[in-house]
């Protein structure tokens, strides 16, 4: 349908409907409800060089409207993505996969992604940078301008396909790392990841999560990444993907208002396997409720 | 894995904190005893996964499950009528075809249940089956007699020795067995996997996000490599396992 369609970084997709990374794995599990290829693209399982176990367990936690996950970036490491994930990935997806990749250091991320960039299912790299930079003394690239600036400079000089940087709203000034990014070559900027959170059981008095911390997300945290998204929009030129907390087309139609190019829908997935299909036969009818012609027309109109 | 709504039969207390579920839906995606599904309540943001107690696998669900905080308190007052939105048919099930002429079940508590649709598929295979069941106390003791009404030889245990014999359900699982199934809190599996001898398999539970392998919020360590409880689990063999530390 034209009116779905919007243009990312180059790319036309159907729709700018994204599973995020992390709560599709590579594909199969929703492939066995709905045909994935109505999908805009989707953003793949974190890869990092090397396999992980992640962290220990309990890994989830329940919130009001939420959830918090430490899975701690679990992943077959690149090698078995690309022997084993990819090539099961194009029997039930056709169309260009967003590779989400993670590292500890600059190298990792850049080993990553110079592995996949030559695989021709991948149609852009999104960089999270939300990892903690070992050699930075564990904090994460993406809480400093200067950290994500290298992270992403080093690995667009070596990639061939358009490179998303990821941010992390655990940050002072949101808007300041995503100029750095944009500044060091970045083809586009999504947010947000996960917001640092905690449970705690009242009946063991203990931290619910192993790690004691972890990443909030779900329904609760979306008016604040729809702001994060307004003021990174406002700010930056490169497209933006808005995420945190889109559980309905509506959401979807929001999110675009506020300056998104396209969205990804996370948690929602975990939750109805079915949100991303059902979200993408929803928008033409809410798109014809609030007189909207075309998506990709949308983000013009708060600029 | 199959997503639907499904309608509350009956929702009946039948022990202390313990309530027997039965919906009608649709159920055909479930495959064996050892499965789960995964359940949405109203005023909760993550779906709670309860093993299956039995079901004809066409329409018919059956869970028992225990009510341990807001969640499973909701689903209590749940009332016959209501509709329930349902994923059925996730997880592995039990390996019927290892069991041999005797195996053993080994419960505890809120892991009970799903020893018992096995024991219905066990005992219309002809064999000749073996229940240990362990409780707290009296008050909590429940499928007791279910099992006994299927023609399984059956030892109840409770802690205090409130009803059938005292102390644990290591204590009374002895004598000589094909294979043995063990579902119940970790402590107690962790208490038979030192005590069995022979082949047998283990059923885990674990916090999950989603329930059908796509968040890895409930992974594990086996000797075969990471395994997803919700997934590849929650039944692993007795030989996989890799406790955690």
């Amino acid at each position: 349908m034209e009116r779905m369609k919007v243009s990312l970084c180059g790319i036309e997709i159907d729709n700018p409907v994204i599973p995020a990374s992390g709560t599709f794995g590579f594909g199969y599990e929703f492939a066995e409800l709905y045909d994935i290829d109505i999908l805009g693209t989707f953003s793949f399982k974190g890869t990092t060089k090397d396999e992980r176990f992640g962290n220990p367990t309990p890994r989830i936690a329940e919130c009001t409207a939420g959830m918090i996950n430490s899975v701690g970036l679990q992943n077959p490491g690149v090698e078995r993505v690309i022997s084993e994930e990819l090539p099961k990935l194009k029997k039930v997806f056709g169309k260009p996969v967003m590779a989400n990749i993670s590292g500890f250091s600059v190298e990792d991320y850049v080993y990553t992604a110079e592995r996949l960039d030559s695989e021709d299912q991948i149609g852009w790299f999104e960089v999270n940078i939300s990892c903690p930079n070992v050699h930075g003394g564990g904090m994460s690239f993406g809480t400093d301008p200067k950290s994500a600036s290298q992270v992403i400079g080093a690995v667009k000089k070596k990639v061939s396909k358009p490179v998303i940087a990821k941010l992390s709203p655990n940050v002072t000034d949101i808007t300041t790392i995503a100029s750095a990014c944009e500044d060091a070559g970045a083809d586009g900027i999504s947010l947000i990841n996960t917001l640092l959170g905690m449970r705690i059981d009242l009946k063991t008095k203990k931290p619910v999560i192993a790690n004691i911390m972890g990443g909030f997300s779900g329904p609760a945290v979306f008016p604040v990444a729809l702001r994060m998204v307004w003021q990174v929009a406002h700010r930056v030129k490169v497209p933006v993907i808005g995420l945190g907390g889109i559980s309905t087309a509506e959401d979807v139609i929001e999110m675009m208002l506020a300056g998104a190019t396209a969205v990804e829908v996370g948690t929602a997935n975990l939750i109805d396997p079915y949100a991303c299909f059902k979200i993408i036969n929803e928008l033409p009818s809410v798109m014809d409720r609030y007189g909207i012609g075309s998506l990709s027309k949308l983000k013009e109109i708060n600029a | 894995m199959n997503s639907s709504l499904f309608q509350i039969v009956s929702n009946d207390a039948i022990a202390k904190n313990t309530y027997r579920l039965e919906i009608l839906g649709d159920a055909k995606a479930l495959k064996g005893p050892g499965q789960f599904i995964n359940i949405r309540i109203d005023g909760m943001f993550l779906r709670r996964p309860i093993s299956v107690c039995t079901s004809d696998r066409k329409e018919r669900i059956t869970v028992i499950y225990k009510t341990v905080g807001k969640g499973t308190e909701a689903l209590s007052r749940m009332k016959p009528g209501d509709k329930l939105d349902v994923l059925t048919g996730l997880g592995n099930s039990y390996d019927l075809s290892s069991s041999g002429d005797k195996p053993l079940l080994i419960g505890g508590g809120a892991g009970v249940p799903p020893l018992f649709w096995l024991a219905e598929e066990l005992v219309k295979d002809g064999k000749t089956v073996r229940a240990v069941l362990g409780f707290n106390t009296k008050e909590e003791v429940f499928l007791a007699d279910d099992f006994e009404r299927l023609g399984c030889e059956v030892t109840v245990v409770t802690v205090d020795g409130s009803l059938g014999r005292k102390g644990f359900v290591t204590d009374y699982i002895l004598r000589p067995y094909t294979y043995f199934y063990c579902c119940g809190p970790e402590p107690m599996l962790k208490a038979v996997y030192r005590t069995v001898s022979g082949s047998g398999e283990f059923s885990f539970e674990e916090r999950m996000g989603c329930g059908f392998g796509a968040c890895m919020g409930c992974s594990c360590r086996t000797v075969t490599g990471y395994k997803r409880i919700c997934r590849e689990g929650p039944v692993l063999k007795k030989e996989e396992i890799l406790w955690k530390e």
